[in-house]
């Protein structure tokens, strides 16, 4: 019940901003134009009141984004499921960040290779590239700069979207048409992107080492068989464990972000641009965060496990 | 849009405040608010910016709960609803937003259609029942138009389309002409009148603009001659109780300042009610 409560509070809070402006130009000249809110005092605010104030609204943040993935987690089991707008944001995050994966991931695996054969030209070792790469690359750059790369295209792109939406007052008019809106809204979002990035994340690990394989072949003049072969047999199953596991989560983190900070805009349109900035920047640093402690997890579990 | 609102699932009430309550941080907006709305009568609610009538409209569809108080709408209780129960229940209620709130993303006739498709309607009954629709607000020509390419009018129009399209029992307009040209507000008022008078559903209208209540309340809709027409002063009774009755509802600070019909609100001598009259 709390969990609705903050919400739809919150829901009202924006579409009061979004219709209180335009209209008070429109009625300038009826009797009704005295406002009725006129006797507001400001409130003078001491350091102190500050910090605990902007406490209070850190934990009441953490607490409705906690709300925001459970009852996206229950209803992404539990049906119905908006299929036709799964569709959608899959080919919008999906298909619509490949050009950027491509390219990224094609120059990160080769200015990799250009730092590291540097060093083992030093050591005459520029064999190991290819394992230096792969390992590199599959384990940590490949999730991490996929994540990154599809929080600044898609996390703000889902901000702008639901913020604008709210704003209007379309969230709330599909509630009032009997629509759950994180049903129709979060969850094919969410869906997509778990769904997306272990894809995305293959591509981008396969055009790096691509790349790396160009860059050795003409900086450090090694035989593309010879990258590939020590490429492929530097990886065992619990690279590949992590590698994937780690873009299921970072999926989720960017979307539930997105959807969030969209989802809470305060403050019009004004309101939508900062939330879409908010999304980048805090979409970014946990995936970041997260990202440490799964490379933490994952070496433990490959110890004990595999 | 075939045949009347079906019967109300109780004789009583359709909407009932009572003494509602409803604070945000900034202070309180309601200190008590208690009403009726009786099926099939339109409850013009007038108040100046600020007094809350949008906020009223959103409480009466759930989509606000009140800090206290209780509120029952066709018969249930909507204040301690979960969000889940009131999700199916608002399918029984149509609401059109001040702003109009359409999906900018989707066409005119899905805008229209959203709620058929929500209800898993088969494909092929959807088209005839938006183009039905869409004719009625004689908008059928827009059926593939994007809502930014509408005027602000027709945008009004589509959303009130779009909240009629499962044949709501009820129907919260808030604003419906706030900001429109009299032409244009003329044409909502006269659908708004059709509605009622063809279909005979309950209606609670927040508005700013008095002639909007009492054209609802002075006129009504012959479905025969498919005209708008003056009711006769005293007399023509069978259309008085036909269209329904017209209420008007004043709020000023935070709570209700009058209620009553048409002549009472007309010839009322307080100072405060008179500012509407002019
Ligand atoms: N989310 C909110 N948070 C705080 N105060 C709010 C919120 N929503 C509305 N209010 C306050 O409630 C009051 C009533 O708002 P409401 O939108 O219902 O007015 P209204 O009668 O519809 O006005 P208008 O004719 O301009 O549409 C306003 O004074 C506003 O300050
Ligand atoms: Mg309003």
């Amino acid at each position: 019940m709390a969990a609705q409560l903050g919400f739809r509070c919150c829901g009202c809070a924006e579409s009061f901003f979004a219709e209180g402006q335009p209209e008070q130009g429109l009625v300038a000249d009826t009797p009704f134009q005295v406002a009725g809110s006129a006797g507001k005092e400001e409130k003078r605010i001491t350091a102190a009141e500050l910090l605990v104030d902007s406490a209070k609204n850190a934990v009441l943040a953490v607490q409705s984004y906690a709300e925001l993935c459970g009852r996206t987690l229950v209803n992404m089991v539990v049906g119905p499921h908006y299929l036709q707008d799964t569709l959608e944001q899959m080919d919008f995050i999906g298909a619509g960040s490949m050009p950027i994966i491509l390219l990224a991931g094609f120059f990160i695996g080769a200015v990799m290779v250009l730092q590291t054969g540097s060093q083992f030209i030093r050591f005459g070792q520029t064999s190991l590239t290819g394992d230096v790469v792969a390992i590199a690359l599959v384990r940590e750059l490949g999730p991490a700069f996929t994540g990154l790369l599809v929080t600044g295209r898609c996390a703000t792109g889902i901000a702008s979207e639901l913020g604008s939406m709210l704003v209007t007052e379309q969230v709330d008019a599909m509630r009032a048409m009997g629509t759950d809106p994180n049903r129709k809204l979060v969850v094919p979002r969410v869906l997509a992107s778990l769904l997306m990035l272990p894809l995305l994340t293959a591509i981008m690990d396969f055009i790096g080492l691509l790349g790396g394989c160009v860059a050795s072949v003409f900086s450090l003049r090694l035989s593309a068989i010879e990258f590939w072969r020590r490429a492929i047999e530097a990886l065992d199953f619990a690279d590949l464990m992590q590698g994937f596991t780690k873009p299921v989560i970072f999926g989720f983190i960017l979307a539930t972000i997105g959807c969030y900070k969209g989802l809470t805009v305060r403050g019009g349109t004004q309101g939508v641009g900062r939330a879409t900035t908010q999304a980048a920047v805090l979409g970014s640093v946990l995936i970041i965060v997260a990202d440490a402690f799964l490379t933490k997890l994952a070496l433990f579990l490959a110890d004990k496990v595999f | 849009m075939s045949g009347t609102a079906t019967a109300l699932s109780d004789s009583g009430p359709a909407i009932q405040f009572e003494d509602v309550r409803l604070g945000f941080s900034e202070g309180d907006v309601f200190r008590g608010v208690s009403f009726q709305v009786q099926p099939r009568e339109t409850m013009i609610l007038l108040g100046e910016t600020g007094t809350g009538k949008t906020l009223t409209l959103k409480l009466a569809a759930g989509l606000l709960s009140p800090s206290a108080g209780v509120i029952h709408v066709l018969g249930k209780e909507i204040s301690s609803m979960r969000e889940a129960e009131l999700l199916d229940f608002r399918r029984k209620i149509g609401f059109v937003f001040q702003e109009g709130a359409l999906f900018d993303s989707m066409t005119v006739g899905d805008n229209v259609a959203y709620r058929l498709r929500e209800e898993r309607v088969p494909e092929e009954e959807i088209e005839p029942q938006v183009r039905e629709v869409l004719r009625f607000i004689e908008l059928e020509d827009t059926i593939e138009l994007l809502p930014s390419e509408l005027s602000g009018g027709m945008r009004r129009r589509v959303s009130i389309a779009r909240a009629l399209i499962s044949q709501p029992q009820v129907v919260l307009y808030d604003s419906p002409t706030a900001g429109l040209d009299p032409v244009t507000s003329q044409t909502i008022i006269t659908l708004i009148l059709r509605l009622r008078d063809v279909y005979g559903v309950t209606a609670l209208l927040a508005t700013q603009r008095l002639q909007d209540g009492f054209a609802l309340a002075n006129f009504h809709y012959d479905p025969q001659t498919k005209r708008v027409i003056r009711n006769a002063r005293n007399g023509n009774a069978a259309a008085a109780a036909k269209a329904g009755q017209t209420r008007f509802l004043v709020y000023r600070d935070g709570g209700v300042y009058f209620e009553g019909g048409p002549e009472e609100l007309e010839n009322s001598k307080d100072p405060y009610l008179q500012r509407f009259l002019v």
